[in-house]
């Protein structure tokens, strides 16, 4: 079985920004080190030689005209936003 | 026959000769859905106000006698994780619960110039992740052909309702086999196009270099139709492939004489049902009959996509989920006083099990210390997994497989344990991580009347081999004439 502690999983969580009580913390612990414990037949392969595929086909660094276009409104932009402020998006206070 | 149970080409001639018009037929669309959506709880959303719209536009057209495009007046449900303008998109989770999209993907965009009549959004595993639709935040929709059992995933919904008759055609998307699987055990053609076919603007991303948008239908020429409308290079989709797209129709050919077939040993493995092996045994000794070529061939790493896969995809979700903090759109926890504990509480309240599990695998996959171990390997062995076709279609034309192992299980089976989940797209994940164009057709139906699907596989941008296979293959059978009894 593959070990990933519960404070891994706390750890990873907080990168994540996800947060777990005690009993989704052991939970999730052990699915992950069922998952992982899978996954470890990659280790079965030898890639020393092998370059890695991040994306199937052969496009590289498309760009296009750099010109200015219309876009949404601000109403528009804020309709979705669970907190409004002033024409702004709010988020709790971030400097004391 | 009702309306309802007619595939888009046939209705297309019905209202091109004034014999029904697109408002009919909407109208016994919707007359269908109050008699089973409370069986197949496809839909999230449903559309009827702008349906009947667009069907009096189509019906316009049609009286003045113009040229009007195949799936004009068709009615068309989208899977929820596509944008449409306007309309609630919620991707099945709780986190989009609100979400109004201010924009069309463009495949809504040509859908919507193809003339056809939006039926509504249907359900899905949440963000796409999950191979039963019981992952949505919504509902579990049911298998059409026998409610107690799962209609596959993520796409179910779309699956569902086509083979319910509450659509005609519908849209979905297929990350590791999420319009094949469920295409498959509901019944009805579902393809994946070649990874960079269709635009993927305002599909909402789970995994970037896997996720591609694919149509579901009643049959293979249906299929090319939807194909036709939605295909081609977009600028707003930077990893579109910038290539002419054919007339799909154009390979809607009845003959396979001398087309050559490749049946993938470690296709058929331990554990496979029997009636799905037999089935699809069947279905290779018919296409041989119709003049293919078969032979076996070998795809030595496809015992390692899965756990490839379950590092590639997680990692990218891991990233494109970060974008979910309650700021500019969706829910947002209520009662955080600070920023980062607003972050967490909205998105541990606004996310189901199954999308925590993968954002936290691949946060863990691209950790310090992990990235080589797990990522970087797992990007090697999808190149392995890549050369095993590559190698394979120097010799055939296209690779034929079952679709999924087993037929649709029951509700609940399998979502006590993740892993047994993912081994359910075994089939499919080898050909998403290559990039490879794949259809689901139907091949036959257990003896309990459960559909089987056969899966075909042709190299990048070579799908006309596949429509052309799946096309004779469909033309000398009727599995996919059969309409489940709702």
């Amino acid at each position: 079985m593959a070990t990933i502690t519960t404070d891994e999983v706390k750890q990873i969580a907080s990168l994540a920004r996800l947060e777990f009580n005690e009993e989704e913390t052991e939970q999730f612990t052990y699915h992950l080190a069922r998952i992982l414990d899978y996954i470890g037949k990659l280790n079965e392969l030898d890639t020393t030689d092998v370059p890695p595929t991040s994306h199937v086909l052969p496009i590289h660094n498309v760009v296009k005209a750099d010109h200015a276009k219309p876009s949404y409104a601000r109403e528009q932009t804020l309709a979705n936003a669970p907190v409004i402020e002033a024409g702004y998006f709010e988020v709790p206070k971030v400097i004391e | 026959m009702q309306l309802y149970e007619l595939t888009a080409h046939e209705l297309h001639e019905k209202l091109k000769a004034r014999e029904i018009t697109a408002v009919e037929l909407t109208q016994s669309i919707y007359d269908r859905i109050d008699a089973v959506e409370e069986q197949t709880k496809g839909y999230i959303t449903l559309t009827k106000e702008i349906a009947l719209g667009q069907a009096e536009t189509a019906d316009a057209g049609f009286q003045r006698g113009d040229e009007m495009a195949p799936l004009t007046g068709i009615p068309t449900a989208i899977k929820d994780v596509i944008c449409t303008k306007g309309i609630l998109t919620t991707c099945g989770s709780r986190i989009l619960g609100d979400f109004i999209s201010p924009y069309d993907a463009t495949v809504m965009t040509k859908l919507h110039q193809a003339g056809i009549v939006m039926v509504g959004k249907t359900n899905m595993d949440e963000f796409a992740m999950g191979s039963s639709t019981e992952n949505s935040a919504y509902q579990t929709t049911r298998n059409p052909w026998d409610v107690e059992t799962i209609p596959g995933g993520s796409s179910g919904g779309s699956a569902a309702v086509v083979a319910a008759g509450e659509a005609i055609c519908s849209l979905g998307s297929d990350t590791g086999g999420s319009i094949r699987q469920p295409a498959a055990l509901c019944g009805v053609v579902g393809m994946r196009p070649t990874y960079g076919r269709i635009s993927r603007f305002g599909l909402v991303a789970f995994a970037s270099s896997l996720d591609q948008i694919g149509p579901f239908s009643k049959d293979v020429t249906d299929c090319a139709l939807m194909l036709n409308a939605i295909c081609g290079h977009d600028p707003m989709d930077s990893t579109s492939a910038n290539l002419p797209v054919p007339d799909f129709t154009k390979s809607l050919i009845n003959d396979v004489q001398g087309v050559k077939i490749g049946i993938p040993k470690e296709y058929f493995i331990a554990g496979m049902d029997e009636e799905v092996e037999a089935s699809v045994r069947n279905a290779i000794e018919e296409l041989q009959s119709c003049g293919a070529i078969v032979e076996e061939i070998s795809l030595p790493h496809t015992d390692y996509a899965i756990a490839a896969y379950y590092i590639i995809a997680p990692a990218e979700a891991s990233a494109n989920l970060a974008r979910y903090d309650g700021v500019r759109y969706g829910f947002r926890a209520a009662d955080a006083e600070e920023l980062i504990d607003m972050y967490k509480q909205t998105r541990s309240q606004g996310f189901g099990d199954e999308v925590k599990r993968r954002i936290m695998l691949g946060t863990y996959a691209l950790s310090s210390g992990y990235y080589d171990a797990y990522y970087l390997k797992a990007q090697k062995v999808r190149t392995l997994i890549k050369s095993d076709f590559d190698k394979a279609f120097e010799k055939v034309d296209v690779i034929v497989t079952p679709t999924a192992p087993t037929p649709a299980f029951k509700i609940g089976e399998r979502t006590a344990d993740p892993l047994q989940m993912y081994l359910s797209d075994v089939m499919n994940t080898p050909s998403s991580l290559a990039g490879l164009p794949g259809i689901s057709i139907p091949c036959g139906f257990t003896k309990s009347g459960l559909p089987i699907g056969l899966q075909l596989l042709a190299p990048p941008f070579e799908e006309e081999k596949i429509m052309r296979v799946a096309y004779t293959f469909e033309q000398n059978s009727d599995h996919h004439r059969k309409q489940p009894n709702l």
